[in-house]
């Protein structure tokens, strides 16, 4: 049941401009940074070959493309997620699946999944770049993994925010707005803790960039899994509480 | 055929302060039409929206081939079609691909899926549409992919949100061709508030007034129950308490000179009457069987739920 929606939802997806064109952008703008951040190495290597214990290719192509990647799709995630719920309340098609033999939690796990589709799909296109670089050299196939699941779990936490939020409005543009304003506050939030001592942790456990950045640099931390699963559970657990309470209004 | 399909008891629904539907409870046999019948905003859709599980009762109970929808609303809803007021339709999928995703929903799979959508097709007359966007069609074959999509899993009940608004009168005559024809495997709920399309395609006619159930009968029994009273004019001197005399006759009134309204007793006809007014020489030179039609009753007992209730 959840796959039926799952796949409906990819389907629908592709079959407006809108995810092709954002496929299409992020790709176009991230192989000009892979190209500049490959420009980069070139110019350094002279230099790297001299020093001892020596970032390889990986950190200093790849680690940075994807961490200008995780910004750019902070502000894309939004564009997808947007009409997930907040269309079909628009055009009252929601009760096409209320009125189907399925639960709430069925019918947010399918909304969700079907953007996770998205997800693996866009990822999965931009690890291209860094499985390019096998034609030239041996990039940290261990920290490749842990870029691409890092990724992927980024934008799965994007995703069920952005479901969130579009399950409390109809309108679209609301709900991109909101998505994008708490998404980039998760990512900036640890900048006011790291002038103040005292909450610094908390505040900084809470930042996705910090959670983030260690997977780009491959380590692979259950503290980390752990924070995007609770982001990613606690946010379809809140989506499936307002449509069930949406009924009772 | 005496199989109770929905069931519905003391049903009432609030939003906020405001009490939509109001202690509501009725039940539907298999094989039957019921007409839901109200003025607008008296708590029709509200009503179709908690029997379909849209919406939670507030209070009450409600139960689909013997599944609570509250308790068990996976069960209730297996046997539930619904088709809200607004078709719930996909503008960008073509009919072919939205009904095999509603196909699926229901938990059809394979070879089922296809099956189910190519009798739908030919029950709603969507055949020659099968490969056209839901978005580009016209009204009243968007209000049948709605209607196709309510019933493509094959299920007991239907329920049918104002089905023919927005249509022109041949759409119509079809659409309620096809309500009949889908009441006599099923048990379908049509809300409506145009009154001849009960009359057109209803066993039973329920009308809610203001959240509140006012009336409630079969068709056969509302069209025979108001022949029951006869105007009848007659030339000789006769007092109404003559007439009230005779077999079958429940109460008189009078009209004016020579005429009286006559009101019959249930199942009485106005043979003893003509025999009568014969025998005894009354001059009896009209006799007219008054029909009430469904409209009359409809404003009757508005109305007066209205003055009852200011």
């Amino acid at each position: 049941m959840i796959w039926v929606i799952a796949r409906r939802e990819i389907a629908a997806m592709f079959l407006a401009p809108l995810a092709w064109i954002i496929l299409a952008v992020v790709q176009a703008i991230l192989g000009y940074m892979f190209l500049a951040n490959l420009d980069n190495f070139f110019l350094l290597q002279p230099q790297l070959i001299r020093l001892e214990n020596t970032p390889g290719v990986t950190d200093i192509v790849i680690t940075p493309l994807m961490q200008i990647a995780a910004i750019i799709l902070l502000m894309v995630m939004p564009l997808m997620t947007m009409r997930s719920i907040a269309e079909e309340k628009r055009q009252r098609t929601l009760s096409l699946l209320v009125s189907a033999p399925l639960s709430m939690t069925e019918i947010v796990l399918g909304k969700f999944f079907g953007l996770v589709g998205f997800v693996v799909i866009l990822v999965s296109l931009l690890m291209l770049m860094p499985l390019s670089l096998y034609l030239g050299t041996s990039p940290d196939a261990g920290k490749l993994l842990s870029i691409y699941v890092g990724m992927l779990l980024l934008l799965s936490a994007f995703a069920a925010i952005g479901l969130y939020l579009s399950s409390l409005t109809e309108s679209q543009t609301i709900a991109a707005v909101s998505t994008f304003g708490t998404l980039l506050m998760l990512w900036i939030i640890d900048w006011a803790g790291a002038s103040l001592e005292s909450g610094q942790s908390v505040v900084a456990y809470l930042s996705m960039l910090q959670h983030h950045q260690r997977m780009l640099e491959g380590v692979f931390d259950t503290a980390d899994l752990a924070y995007y699963a609770i982001v990613i559970v606690g946010f379809l657990g809140l989506t499936i509480r307002q449509l069930d309470r949406e009924r009772l209004l | 055929m005496t199989e109770t399909l929905v069931r519905v008891d003391n049903l009432s629904r609030d939003y906020q302060a405001q009490r939509a539907v109001n202690q509501v409870s009725f039940s539907l046999q298999a094989g039957e039409v019921l007409g839901f019948l109200g003025p607008n905003g008296a708590g029709k859709s509200t009503t179709m929206q908690v029997i379909s599980g849209n919406l939670a009762p507030s209070e009450g109970e409600i139960s689909i081939a013997g599944h609570d929808i509250i308790d068990n609303p996976r069960a209730a809803k297996r046997h539930l079609g619904y088709l809200p007021e607004h078709p719930p339709v996909y503008r960008e999928a073509s009919v072919d691909e939205f009904l095999s995703y509603c196909a699926r929903l229901h938990g059809l799979r394979g070879a089922d899926v296809a099956t189910a959508r190519a009798r739908v097709k030919q029950q709603c007359g969507l055949d020659s549409v099968g490969t056209r966007l839901i978005g580009n069609l016209s009204k009243g074959y968007q209000q049948r992919v709605g209607i196709a999509q309510a019933i493509v899993h094959d299920p007991p009940v239907v329920i049918l949100d104002e089905p023919t608004v927005g249509l022109d009168p041949i759409q119509i005559r079809e659409i309620r061709d096809l309500i009949r024809s889908l009441g006599s495997e099923r048990s379908v709920i049509l809300s409506t508030h145009i009154l001849s399309e009960v009359q057109a395609t209803c066993d039973r006619v329920q009308i809610i007034r203001a959240g509140e159930l006012i009336y409630n009968a079969s068709i056969e029994s509302l069209e025979r129950g108001h022949e029951h009273s006869v105007r009848v004019a007659l030339r000789a001197a006769v007092d109404g308490d003559n007439l009230l005399a005779l077999d079958g006759v429940d109460h008189v009134e009078r009209l004016d000179e020579d005429r009286f309204r006559v009101f019959l007793a249930p199942g009485a006809d106005s043979d003893a009457l003509v025999q009568t007014a014969v025998r005894e020489d009354w001059g009896l030179y009209e006799l007219v069987p008054e029909q009430q039609s469904l409209e009359d009753l409809f404003i009757e007992l508005t109305h007066e739920h209205e003055v009852a209730g200011s």
